[in-house]
């Protein structure tokens, strides 16, 4: 990347800088939501503890993304305006991250998929040339360090230990596969800001994605479908085009803040 | 009279983390600079721990509670992420509390490294009771953002660690 006095932010760089810290901020969002469900239904109490702990970072995480998107906005939303008061179209998480938790074994294997993804972003990215967005990647990074080694270590654990705990993270692993992809579709807004130095070349973060993802996998003695078909990639999120499952959790979200606006307590 | 720096830093020594209620919030890095312009108008710039310490607001509140409670009125708080809040701030004076209090302090912080690190070993936390070393971790969550869960096989008692971030 380069220094923000070398490359001037191209014209267009504003809303484009917008959009991306949607996409930022609406991945932690709906993530940390998702993990919330298991508040009160973890497997054994540690998890419980460890997964509400993780939502909860991502939220901080969400709640400094967003707080900067309405900032670079400049329409006066705040971050509680724009997690609110948003429908299901104007969300730009990817689908990864919205599909419904599912066993124990699933919301493992995709917090592990999105947590490695996570580490190798935000580590670029605490070198944008946006200060701002700098500062939260860096600061991040260090909770997203110890999330990772939280779900890395349970796919050695499911993936080689009993052999239900094996098929059910193989399973899952088959299941998320094609949602992976989303990740690294660069569009002409990842290319604005990756040429004004303020984002990461998607295609180098994937590079890096797929070794460590290999690493962990072939240790817990899982297998990569690689055989999944390239048709069978979804994506969408990224531009509003969501799964059925995001409005339902949206609505659950936002019932209170959209049926009392205003309220303070 | 304006207030000075030295008076308003006394002040903040009085302001507990809600949390971790025997650290102040001086002791604990989140106070990173005051300053105070001519017509006596206080800016406090405090950081958060972890991006989702849900204490960061009270804390907020009780930092304007009590300098209004020490006669300034016209405060301001303002944030700031960088650099980002790291344990190693914690000073030697505090952590003595904080194993006085039944937290085991933070271990020095690891900077850099490997992006993703598992099965890792590190020195055990010194057990805050008996002050033994043959201890493990138990999880690396606890009931904050900041602790883990470590257990003491030498007193079997469980304890609390403060986190090195």
């Amino acid at each position: 990347m380069t220094a923000p006095s070398v490359v001037p932010a191209p014209r267009e760089a504003p809303n484009a800088l917008f959009e991306y810290l949607l996409r930022l901020g609406d991945d932690r969002l709906v993530l940390g939501h998702r993990l919330s469900e298991w508040c009160g239904h973890g497997p054994i109490l540690e998890e419980d503890i460890a997964l509400s702990n993780v939502a909860l970072d991502l939220l901080g995480q969400a709640t400094m993304l967003l707080r900067l998107a309405g900032e670079v906005e400049g329409a006066g939303r705040d971050e509680d305006a724009l997690a609110y008061f948003r429908d299901v179209v104007d969300y730009r998480n990817c689908l990864l991250v919205e599909l419904p938790k599912g066993d124990f074994a699933f919301t493992i294997a995709r917090q592990f998929l999105f947590d490695v993804h996570s580490v190798v972003l935000l580590d670029a990215l605490s070198r944008s040339a946006t200060a701002q967005l700098a500062a939260i990647a860096a600061k991040s990074l260090k909770e997203v360090k110890y999330h990772v080694r939280h779900s890395g270590e349970w796919m050695l654990k499911l993936g080689d230990g009993t052999e239900e705990s094996h098929r059910r993270v193989q399973t899952a692993l088959n299941d998320l596969w094609r949602f992976t992809p989303e990740l690294f579709a660069a569009d002409d807004i990842d290319r604005t800001l990756l040429a004004a130095g303020i984002a990461p070349d998607l295609a180098e973060i994937g590079v890096q994605w797929d070794m460590l993802v290999r690493d962990v996998a072939t240790r817990a003695t899982l297998t990569v479908p690689d055989t999944i078909a390239r048709a069978a990639t979804a994506r969408g999120g990224r531009t509003g085009a969501h799964t059925e499952h995001l409005g339902l959790l949206l609505a659950e979200m936002q019932i209170v803040a959209r049926s009392h606006p205003g309220a303070v307590w | 009279m304006l207030p000075t720096r030295e008076a308003i830093f006394a002040i903040l020594d009085g302001v507990m983390d809600p949390e971790v209620p025997v650290l102040s919030v001086r002791e604990l890095g989140i106070v990173r600079d005051v300053s105070i312009d001519a017509a006596g108008a206080v800016t406090v710039t405090v950081t958060p721990t972890y991006s989702g310490c849900p204490a960061i607001r009270v804390i907020e509140e009780d930092i304007t509670a009590a300098l209004r409670h020490g006669g300034i009125d016209d405060v301001t708080i303002r944030t700031t992420y960088a650099p980002a809040w790291t344990s190693d701030w914690i000073p030697e004076s505090a952590r003595a509390k904080l194993k006085a209090y039944g937290i085991a302090p933070p271990a020095r912080a690891e900077s850099g490294g490997a992006l993703v690190q598992l099965m890792r070993t590190r020195p055990a936390a010194q057990c805050p009771y008996c002050e033994s070393s043959q201890t493990e971790v138990r999880s690396e969550f606890g009931s904050t953002a900041c602790k883990s869960v470590c257990w003491c096989r030498a007193c079997l008692q469980p304890f609390e660690e403060f986190k090195a971030i």
